[in-house]
């Protein structure tokens, strides 16, 4: 077991800059998530952790060894791919022993038929045999032994490439999207059933995913990766609720955070549409931001707008979920509507049509510069606004 | 696919495909099967001016057992054996570490190596010839096994062919069994081949057939009878008979042949999977 760090980690495809300088220590036993769009780069760096793309520059140590000049098979990594890439044509068990063959067994004792007569390659094979059906029957995948890759299931190839990964015991766990090829009601059984086995197993994972679900439900820290460059690490829900970039607080949650053009007014205080909220913010006065608000955030008031009321629209749209009902509310000037997530219970009266007040506790606004970076938010008491003197607040 | 083609292709087609596709056939086959029917007649029989498939009197026998007991024929099909094989085997050991480095590892100068690769395809093997005859009578290698063999031992076709499919791998596998601790040259003989199959048994029957055919340069380079190949044991045997008595000599020609058609139906499946490249499915 062992604890990974990235330094500064550079890297170029032919004229195009994938990777700028990103920096990231994994502790042992944790299970760390890198998630972002496609392109990001985050399968290059999970590949130059395993060893199999060299970084231009920057170094990568695993448990306190760099690794940098270690071809992959020397780095005490194990990988499961988005592909699974089983060989074909080898049973379940031979894939699973593979590694265990290449590791415990001379090249002598590896050569066809004759090696089976190699001295001490009986002992070695039995101990081999024992290993991979020790760990295929601990993933319920022993009954497939003799089986080809081809004749299995999505989940059961998965399992076997787990059990690969599993049975030479590594240092640490890479795994690239190894759940995209299965279907959604398997993706969420198998969410359970990784989160299991790192825990039973205590080892490193290095998980990359585009999907922020699984980023969100099985990680320790999350690590969120744009154009290259690490954007913010941290627990799920310190990224969900504290994002420091607007490109995470974009990405991550479903519905997508609502987002509102602002500036900061004379007096600090964050000004919407032309209306001063009570956000004040260290700022340079006149500067353009952008106000981001989750969805579940945002309520929901029927009826006319009084003068406190900053927002006032009209429902464009009412979409039941069963356990949520999202509001979709155009507030003009405004064209994209803002989204709201609200009891269905207090959604029940709420139809297409009806003018409605969007209100919020400017606690939960969240305000980004124009190069996305968050702004402080140096003061959004609460008791200063309306909303503490017994008037609702709607912003 | 195929039944909608059916249903919409109108019959005088289905007819006028079958048609062509049979005409094709017969031109292709009408050779063999004279062979075979001349190797069971008699002489009398073979130009007898109304031509029958089967013989009147049967001289199967008698035919084949010349062919076998005038020539050491058994010999000349034991030598293409040892002959097709060894190319082979030296063509494998070579193609594929070549056609691996070619499709899946990067380095400086692989584009212009696969140039270089392609051009040795346009090169006619008797543009060669002499350079590689003195180089034999050099090293006193001329009238061996190793000369037939030697100059065959890299095959320039099989190397594309073998890259091509390589290409199809995915690269994922190759890591896969990088992390699994697999050297380069394991990965080519644990990973590569296994998954290629199919285009290294179609690279074996188009290898077998053409080198068992080779005429050209075992001619050149061997003398001794006990080192004749197939072809050129046909040649003998019409030289000692003096070129006249075609019964033994079809029977003697469709005993070499039949080597050719068995492993040819042997391979047929991985054959077609071969040449139409596809790794893993």
């Amino acid at each position: 077991m062992a604890g990974i760090s990235l330094r500064n980690i550079r890297k170029s495809f032919k004229d195009a800059q994938i990777l700028h300088g990103v920096s990231l220590d994994i502790a042992d036993g944790e299970f760390l998530t890198l998630v972002g769009p496609s392109g990001c780069g985050k399968t290059t760096l999970l590949r130059i952790i395993a060893g199999l793309e060299t970084q231009d520059s920057g170094d990568v140590l695993i448990g306190d060894r760099m690794v940098d000049d270690l071809p992959p098979k020397a780095r005490d990594v194990a990988m499961v791919f988005q592909s699974y890439a089983l060989y074909p044509y080898m049973t379940v068990a031979e894939n699973i022993a593979l590694p265990l063959e290449m590791r415990r067994l001379s090249a002598l004792q590896r050569l066809p038929l004759a090696g089976r007569f190699m001295p001490g390659a009986r002992a070695a094979r039995a101990g081999i045999d024992r290993d991979v059906k020790a760990v295929a029957d601990g993933l319920g995948i022993g009954h497939l032994a003799a089986r080809k890759p081809a004749q299995l299931s999505g989940g059961q190839r998965q399992r076997v490439a787990l059990a690969r990964a599993m049975v030479r015991r590594p240092k640490a766990f890479l795994m690239d999207e190894p759940l995209s090829n299965l279907d959604a009601k398997m993706r969420v059984q198998a969410r359970t059933e990784i989160s299991e086995l790192h825990r039973s197993l205590g080892a490193t994972f290095v998980y990359v995913t585009h999907d922020q679900a699984e980023a969100m439900t099985m990680s320790d820290r999350v690590a969120v990766m744009m154009g290259g460059h690490l954007l913010q690490v941290a627990p799920p829900q310190v990224i969900y609720d504290d994002p420091q970039d607007l490109a995470v607080a974009t990405f991550i949650g479903t519905p997508e955070i609502n987002t509102l053009p602002g500036r900061i007014g004379a007096d600090g205080r964050v000004e919407v549409i032309g209306t001063p909220w009570p956000v004040t913010v260290e700022g340079q006065p006149g500067a353009e931001v952008t106000v981001a608000i989750r969805p579940e955030a945002l309520m929901v008031t029927r009826g006319a707008a009084s003068d406190a009321i900053a927002l006032v629209g009209t429902i464009r749209h009412v979409e039941m979920l069963g356990a949520e009902t999202l509001v979709h509310v155009v507030a003009s000037p405004l064209t994209r509507p803002l989204v709201t997530r609200i009891e269905p219970s207090a959604a029940a009266a709420l139809k297409k049509g009806d003018p409605v007040a969007l209100s919020t506790d400017p606690r939960r606004v969240l305000v980004f510069g124009k190069d996305g970076k968050r702004i402080a938010v140096r003061q959004s008491t609460p008791a200063l606004t309306p909303a503490a003197r017994g008037v609702t607040v709607h912003v | 696919m195929r039944t909608r083609s059916i249903a919409a292709t109108g019959l005088g087609f289905q007819l006028f495909r079958h048609a062509v596709l049979g005409l094709g056939a017969f031109l292709m086959l009408a050779p063999f099967v004279i062979m075979i029917s001349v190797s069971l007649k008699p002489s009398g029989e073979i130009f007898a001016p109304e031509f029958t498939l089967l013989p009147k009197q049967w001289h199967a026998w008698q035919n084949y057992a010349d062919a076998f007991t005038k020539q050491p024929l058994a010999r000349y099909i034991l030598n293409g054996f040892i002959v097709t094989g060894s190319i082979f085997a030296c063509q494998l050991l070579t193609a594929l570490p070549c056609a691996y480095a070619l499709a899946k590892l990067r380095w400086r100068g692989r584009e212009t190596m696969f140039m270089l690769v392609l051009l040795g395809l346009l090169i006619p093997p008797q543009v060669t010839a002499i350079p590689l005859y003195i180089l034999l009578w050099q090293v006193g290698l001329l009238n061996t096994y190793a000369a037939i063999i030697l100059p065959s031992t890299i095959s320039v076709f099989g190397i594309f062919l073998m890259r091509q499919f390589f290409l199809t791998v995915p690269d994922d596998l190759i890591n896969a069994a990088r992390l699994d601790g697999l050297g380069e040259f394991a990965i080519v003989w644990r990973i590569m081949m296994p998954t290629a199959m199919p285009a290294v048994i179609a690279f074996g029957v188009l290898s077998l057939v053409w080198n068992w055919n080779e005429f050209f340069w075992p001619l050149i380079v061997v003398q001794s009878e006990h080192l004749a190949t197939p072809p050129l044991g046909v040649v003998f045997f019409a030289n000692a008979e003096a070129g006249t008595n075609y019964g033994p000599l079809m029977a003697a020609a469709t005993a070499i042949t039949a080597p050719l058609v068995i492993a040819f139906l042997a391979a047929q499946r991985w054959f077609i999977d071969g040449v139409t490249m596809t790794a893993v499915k």
